[in-house]
Parts: C-alpha cells; sequence; structure tokens
C-alpha cells in the first residue's frame, strides 16, 4: 500500500486577538501529527499561540481564470465606501 | 490543486499575454494561476534544486553535532540544522504547488537525476570549517535569495522570506565561531585559517558560472525568477566578505585579490571553473557519501513513515466506526 502522507494548510495566529493567518503547508498522517510538525516547523522562534491545520483537499478555492467576472459585482459599487458622499462643509463627526 | 491546463498542446496566446502583463506589472503569480510550462518546469527545478541543497546541506554541519567544543555551540548548531530541515521543507512545498508530488522530487534526488548545491559536496574536516560554513556559505546563500524575496511567484517568494530571516542568524554564529578561533590560541587561529583557504573559491563559485557561460541566466532574468547576475551576486558577497575576513585578521587565498579604487569593487584571481563543472559533475570529495546518506535515511525512515500512516489509517477507521 503506498503510503504518501497527505498534505495539510497550516494557519498560526500569532497573538491573542489576531486572526489565523496561512503560512504555508506540510505533510503529515494525521491531524495530531499535523499539528506537532506545524509547531516545530513554524513555530520555531514564538511565531504563534494557536495553529490550525486542515487538509489541503478540503479547502475550496475560487478560480483564477473565472476572477474577472466573480469579482466584477463589486467593481462598480463606489457607493459602498464612505468616500462617495459629499461632506458639506461645517459637518461635523460624519 | 487543479490547473487544468497540464497536457494542452499549445498555450493560447491571451492566457500568455495576460501571464507576461502580470510580470509587467510586477504581479506575483500563484499556484492554480496559468503559467507557460517552461515556467513551471524552470521553477519546479530550481525551488526542487534549491530544497535539496537545504537537505543535504545538513550532512557536513551535521557530522559536528556530537563533536561540538561546548554543549553552547551544540545547541546552537542543532537549532541551525533544524531550521535547514525546515527550509527544505518550506521549500518542497513550494515546488509541490506547480504539481509535481514531494516524494517524486525526492526520487529525483536519490536516483542522482536532481542536482544541489556543489558546495555541500566539500568534507568538514575541523570545526572551524562548521564556522566558515555559516560566515562564507549562509553568507553566500543570504545575497543570493535576498533577491528572491521578490521573485515572480508566491510561493516561492514567501518561503525564501521566512528562510532569510533564519539565515542571519546562520551566518552570524558563523562569523562567531571564527571570531572565537582567531581570537584564541595559534593552532586554533591556524585552524580557521584553513578553513577559509578551503572554504572560499566554493563560496565564491556558489553563485554559478560566469554570466556569460550561464545557461539559465537571460530567461530566468525575463521570468523574474532571478532579479540580479551571477557575477552581480558573486561581486556583493566578495565586497562584503574581504572586509570582514580583515576584521578576523585572516587571509583570503587570492594573491590577485585587490581593491579597485576606480569602480569600488574588489577584484579577484581566476576562479578553477574546471573544478566547479567536475563537483558539480559528481566528481567532487564527497558526492557518493552525501548521496548514499541521503538514501540511506530515507529507506532507513520508511517503517516510521509507515507505521505512521498505518496508525492514522485505523484512527480513521475506528472514528468512522
Amino acid at each position: 500500500m503506498k503510503n504518501d502522507w497527505p498534505q495539510w494548510e497550516i494557519f498560526v495566529r500569532s497573538e491573542a486577538g489576531l486572526a489565523h493567518k496561512h503560512v504555508g503547508s506540510l505533510h503529515a498522517a494525521d491531524e495530531r501529527m499535523a499539528l506537532e510538525s506545524a509547531r516545530d516547523l513554524y513555530t520555531r522562534r514564538n511565531e504563534g499561540v494557536s495553529i490550525w491545520v486542515v487538509r489541503s483537499e478540503h479547502v475550496h478555492a475560487t478560480d483564477p481564470a473565472q476572477s474577472e467576472e466573480f469579482f466584477e459585482p463589486s467593481e462598480d459599487k463606489a457607493y459602498r465606501h464612505p468616500t462617495f458622499y459629499h461632506v458639506p462643509e461645517g459637518v461635523k463627526h460624519l | 490543486m487543479s490547473d487544468g491546463i497540464e497536457g494542452r498542446p499549445e498555450p493560447d496566446d491571451a492566457r500568455q499575454q495576460c501571464f507576461e502583463s502580470r510580470l509587467d506589472r510586477a504581479l506575483k503569480i500563484e499556484p492554480p494561476d496559468w503559467m507557460p510550462d517552461a515556467y513551471r518546469k524552470t521553477l519546479t527545478r530550481q525551488i526542487s534544486q534549491h530544497a535539496h541543497s537545504e537537505i543535504v546541506g545538513m550532512l557536513p554541519e551535521g557530522n559536528w553535532i556530537t563533536r561540538a567544543p561546548s554543549l553552547h555551540r551544540k545547541l546552537i548548531l542543532l537549532a541551525k540544522v533544524q531550521d535547514e530541515a525546515g527550509h527544505g521543507l518550506y521549500l518542497y512545498s513550494a515546488a509541490e504547488s506547480l504539481g509535481t508530488p514531494r516524494d517524486e522530487l525526492v526520487a529525483a534526488l536519490h536516483a542522482g537525476k536532481a542536482k544541489y548545491s556543489s558546495i555541500f559536496n566539500y568534507p568538514t574536516l575541523t570545526w572551524a570549517d562548521v564556522g566558515a560554513i555559516g560566515w562564507l556559505v549562509d553568507g553566500a546563500a543570504i545575497i543570493n535569495q535576498i533577491p528572491i524575496t521578490r521573485c515572480s511567484y508566491g510561493p516561492y517568494a514567501r518561503a525564501m522570506v521566512r528562510i532569510c530571516k533564519e539565515e542571519s542568524f546562520h551566518q552570524r554564529q558563523g562569523f562567531d565561531i571564527m571570531w572565537t578561533l582567531a581570537h584564541g590560541t595559534p593552532p586554533q587561529r591556524a585552524m580557521a585559517q584553513d578553513a577559509l583557504d578551503r572554504w572560499w573559491w566554493p563560496s565564491v563559485m556558489m553563485f554559478g558560472p560566469p554570466d556569460a557561460a550561464s545557461v539559465h541566466n537571460e530567461q530566468s532574468l525575463r521570468w523574474k525568477i532571478k532579479l540580479f547576475t551571477n557575477d552581480e551576486l558573486r561581486q556583493k558577497f566578495i565586497d562584503q566578505t574581504v572586509p570582514q575576513a580583515e576584521r578576523l585578521r585572516l587571509t583570503i587565498p587570492d594573491p590577485q585579490l585587490r581593491w579597485n579604487e576606480e569602480t569600488q569593487h574588489y577584484e579577484i584571481g581566476p576562479v578553477d571553473w574546471d573544478e566547479f563543472y567536475r563537483v558539480v559533475g559528481g566528481d567532487g570529495p564527497c558526492n557518493r557519501e552525501r548521496l548514499s546518506a541521503r538514501v540511506d535515511a530515507w529507506n532507513d525512515g520508511a517503517w516510521v513513515r509507515d507505521a505512521a500512516a498505518e496508525h492514522a489509517r485505523k484512527r480513521a477507521g475506528s472514528e468512522a466506526a
């Protein structure tokens, strides 16, 4: 039987209060090994206080070939930004 | 990850144009993006060679872990060699994102089909060699790698950011060993000088053949896989290392080495490129030993990989039940 260890994507929270951020990937037989290897590989210099590991095959991503159509709907909606609006002179706290 | 383009006979012009325009606008290429087959192939070769170099590079230094002169030096060297393993893993991941599984890359190394940095085919004869490797070899590696943090392929650039941070520790610990020996007893000074004598030229050669003879330079520069030429990087290394050797009061083994006031650069004597090609070609002092150490490590570790996979299968089975 072929014993390729599956690939995992690694996310590290650098300090409490910040979001987990993708830092790379690694191979491990199971989630425990993935967590321990991620610690050994990606937090050797106090880079993290928490780690998430996710099997790479469980990540679903947008298709770069369709990025334009996919993200296009937000492009012509400048009114979603506060800078779209004119603030009359003298009006404060707006 | 699927890219849906492998095996397509001819890249279509629109995709090619889009790719080139991204390069021109200094936008990164990411794994699922369309890229020309040659770009993918070149990057896979370069990144996997780089990964192999990190892993093989553990061998000459690992040789000294049990013989480090103090517990302090032993801890530092152990940490450094562990870092090199990590660098190899970051880089294998980056290479895999281009579509070739890691086992295939490792198999190519073990079959002698893939290259790694020739410098690791030289032996580490004394403790001073550990100092010289950190100072010179890691110093050269930093100069090579810093520009790669800005290369066009996202995963490679990101891996390189982490690696460069860690290499800086490697270079300093090496210089620290050299400094200590250079300020020690006459035999210790002699040992430091001997290490510099043996590692200087191989380090100068680490940047690859001169620009005029380099096969990969031009295309890689266009693809922004490479941002400076071999000779430019080599000059930078020389300019920065010669004054460090002077501070150590050690002599660079090159009677023709001189400062050129006009160009504000050091000039070196002729490099023995025959030696370089001989070692690249497999005939260095330790080529066979390095490769067989890698193959043995892989084979000896097979039962661990099998056991871990079996354990994971059993656990997955009992959870499903």
